[in-house]
């Protein structure tokens, strides 16, 4: 009862339900997405260059975001460096994912001894803070893009594949799948015929949701100093490298980069939640 | 009741010794992969003035010429003697490294833990019992902001406002510069702590008002709630009597289980701010090279969400009933 008026309360305060709300914030994404991409396609190099004659400029017409310590152009630093956590975040969400639905797959098909070894193995990894392993993966990998990205990969699947695992299990005695088993169908073909295609809804949506996370632990990584080399425009760097001109009030070096990282996050997070809702009728108060 | 604690900790105690035995496995495995040669990052930029002969006795004096069993033994069996062995960048004991630091990130991690729990317990009421007003839509609007924004960005908009702006803060480290040790007063920590602890918990606000208001929002659905309406209760007394204690629990537990996020949280904060605590340690370890020293972090940070695990854990069973007798049934 308490449900129903619930959904009806919902849907009827400004007349968006959530399915309604899921589109707008995909076109949101999408449009912040493209924005971006296209932004570092127009804008090219000519703004990271250094000119000396225009250094420590504010926001003006002529640069949006200002200038930094050198001339370049805050706004395409910013653009760029987006571009790059967000192909880093992809990579390594995507990753994480795959990463995620083997194991979780692997634990429900596989048997008790294969589902106690990764259920331990995701106690593991969950026990270390996620930052400490990022830094230990990224000190391992010997810093560059290649320690963010595989940091990434190895510190977001667990959560999603204790989930994934949780889901597999319950399909595992759905009678389809007991039939399937009993007919003589190995356990390879009930993980990609029965399991897997039930459980991809949640694996995109477990995307969405591990993508923002993942730039944001980018941006962290590489702020502290063990991520990309300081030349590359990403985020994180820009954001180290203003925290020694702060204090002369050149605010802008730090605000607009932050508020484009803020903005993309964001943007994402809320499209996961969104979908989440829709394809888990579960989180009905999210 | 006593004979309970000494089951639960000593079965929580095997459970300590088998993680971090296979967290050092891990790690030491993972180190030892390394591309990056210890001797090299040891030496640093002398790199021109350093022979090969020196360069093996700095290999043989940190044992870096041994196989990789004997070296993870060795380290084993002196980690079960509490040594830990020495911090390449700092030449002292990590372990000493660790606990002089310790004192430090505690105290950071202490009021920043108790700040956003408290203020994000309260918020998330609110944000409850006023569902779908304005007061609701903004905690919400904020939780969700805070979720997605680096928190290290939030400490540099902090330290831009309150100590460049405004001066009222310092900028940074955990002491006055220029000031003996002696001389340096509580005050005078305190006032280095406020920022530090202000970026922590204006982040961990989030996660626990949103499940605080979602908790909240379902206990006040339920069927005794609505009875208890029906026989006049409602406002401040309804949520004193009925609500709050069916929320503030969950709310604690997850409050202890978030200890990993507020130590990688303490990591940023730290180092946007410079303040002389583990999390400022493991940047220097991982940038440098320290490998002990990493070792030894990995290993007191493990610990560390351990214990915030377990004390969650165990107030859930002191808590909640069921699941205390369902496991006793099964034993």
């Amino acid at each position: 009862m308490s449900q129903l008026a619930a959904v009806h309360q919902r849907k009827t305060r400004n007349g968006w339900n959530v399915r309604k709300r899921a589109y707008f914030s995909a076109a949101g994404a999408a449009l912040l997405l493209a924005a971006i991409g296209i932004g570092s396609w127009l804008l090219g190099s000519a703004g990271l260059s250094v000119q000396l004659d225009n250094r420590n400029l504010p926001p003006t017409l002529a640069h949006l975001f200002g200038t930094d310590w050198l001339g370049r152009d805050m706004l395409s630093r910013t653009v760029k460096g987006l571009a790059l956590s967000i192909q880093v975040g992809m990579l390594g969400a995507a990753c994480s994912v795959i990463i995620a639905a083997v194991m979780g797959l692997m634990a429900a098909t596989l048997g008790k001894t294969a589902d106690r070894i990764i259920t331990w193995l995701i106690d593991v990894f969950l026990s270390v803070p996620h930052l400490v392993m990022l830094i230990l993966i990224a000190f391992v990998c010997g810093g560059g893009l290649k320690g963010v990205a595989i940091g990434i990969m190895l510190t977001h699947w667990p959560s999603l594949a204790r989930l994934i695992r949780a889901e597999a299990l319950q399909l595992m005695s759905a009678e389809y799948v007991l039939v399937s088993r009993k007919l003589g169908k190995s356990s390879y073909w009930v993980a990609t015929r029965h399991l897997a295609p039930h459980l991809l809804p949640q694996l995109l949506v477990g995307f969405l949701l591990l993508f923002p996370h993942a730039v944001l632990h980018e941006a962290a990584v590489t702020f502290l100093g063990l991520g990309m080399s300081p030349h590359q425009p990403a985020i994180g760097i820009i954001l180290s490298e203003s925290m020694r001109y702060l204090s002369t009030g050149m605010w802008w070096l730090a605000v607009f980069p932050g508020l484009g990282l803020l903005a993309t996050v964001r943007a994402f997070d809320k499209l996961g939640h969104y979908l989440r809702q829709l394809v888990d009728p579960r989180n009905a108060h999210l | 009741m006593i004979n309970g604690i000494m089951v639960f900790a000593g079965k929580k105690l095997i459970r300590l010794a088998a993680l971090l035995a296979s967290v050092s496995i891990i790690t030491f495995a993972l180190v030892a992969m390394s591309p990056i040669d210890p001797v090299q990052s040891y030496i640093g930029a002398d790199v021109m003035r350093v022979g090969a002969e020196q360069r093996q006795e700095i290999a043989a004096y940190w044992g870096l010429d041994r196989p990789f069993p004997e070296r993870f033994i060795k380290w084993t069996s002196a980690l079960l003697q509490g040594d830990m062995g020495t911090s390449m960048i700092y030449r002292e004991p990590v372990t000493h490294v660790i606990a002089e630091r310790f004192m430090h990130s505690a105290l950071l991690m202490a009021f920043a833990w108790l700040l956003s729990g408290v203020i994000g317990f309260i918020a998330g009421v609110a944000a409850a019992m006023r569902k779908d007003s304005w007061l609701d839509r903004l905690i919400k609007s904020y939780c969700y902001t805070l979720a997605s924004t680096p928190s290290f960005w939030i400490g540099l908009l902090l330290m831009m406002i309150f100590a460049v702006w405004l001066g009222w803060l310092p900028v940074g480290m955990g002491v006055p510069a220029g000031v003996l040790a002696e001389n340096v007063t509580w005050a005078d920590r305190l006032r280095h702590m406020v920022m530090p602890v202000l970026t922590l918990s204006v982040v961990g606000i989030a996660p626990i008002a949103l499940h605080t208001r979602q908790k909240l929002i379902d206990v006040m659905d339920s069927d005794f709630i609505l009875f208890a309406k029906a026989r006049g209760e409602r406002g401040l007394g309804l949520l004193l009597r009925h609500g709050l204690r069916n929320i503030a629990l969950p709310a604690i537990t997850l409050q202890f289980a978030s200890f990993g996020e507020l130590f990688g949280g303490a990591v940023l904060a730290e180092q946007v701010f410079s303040y002389p605590g583990l999390g400022q340690a493991t940047v220097e370890a991982g940038l440098r090279g320290d490998v002990p020293l990493l070792m030894g972090l990995v290993l007191c940070s493990t610990l560390f969400v351990f214990t915030g695990n377990a004390l969650a854990d165990y107030f859930y069973r002191m808590v909640d009933p069921r699941l205390r007798y369902r496991k006793e049934e099964r034993a």
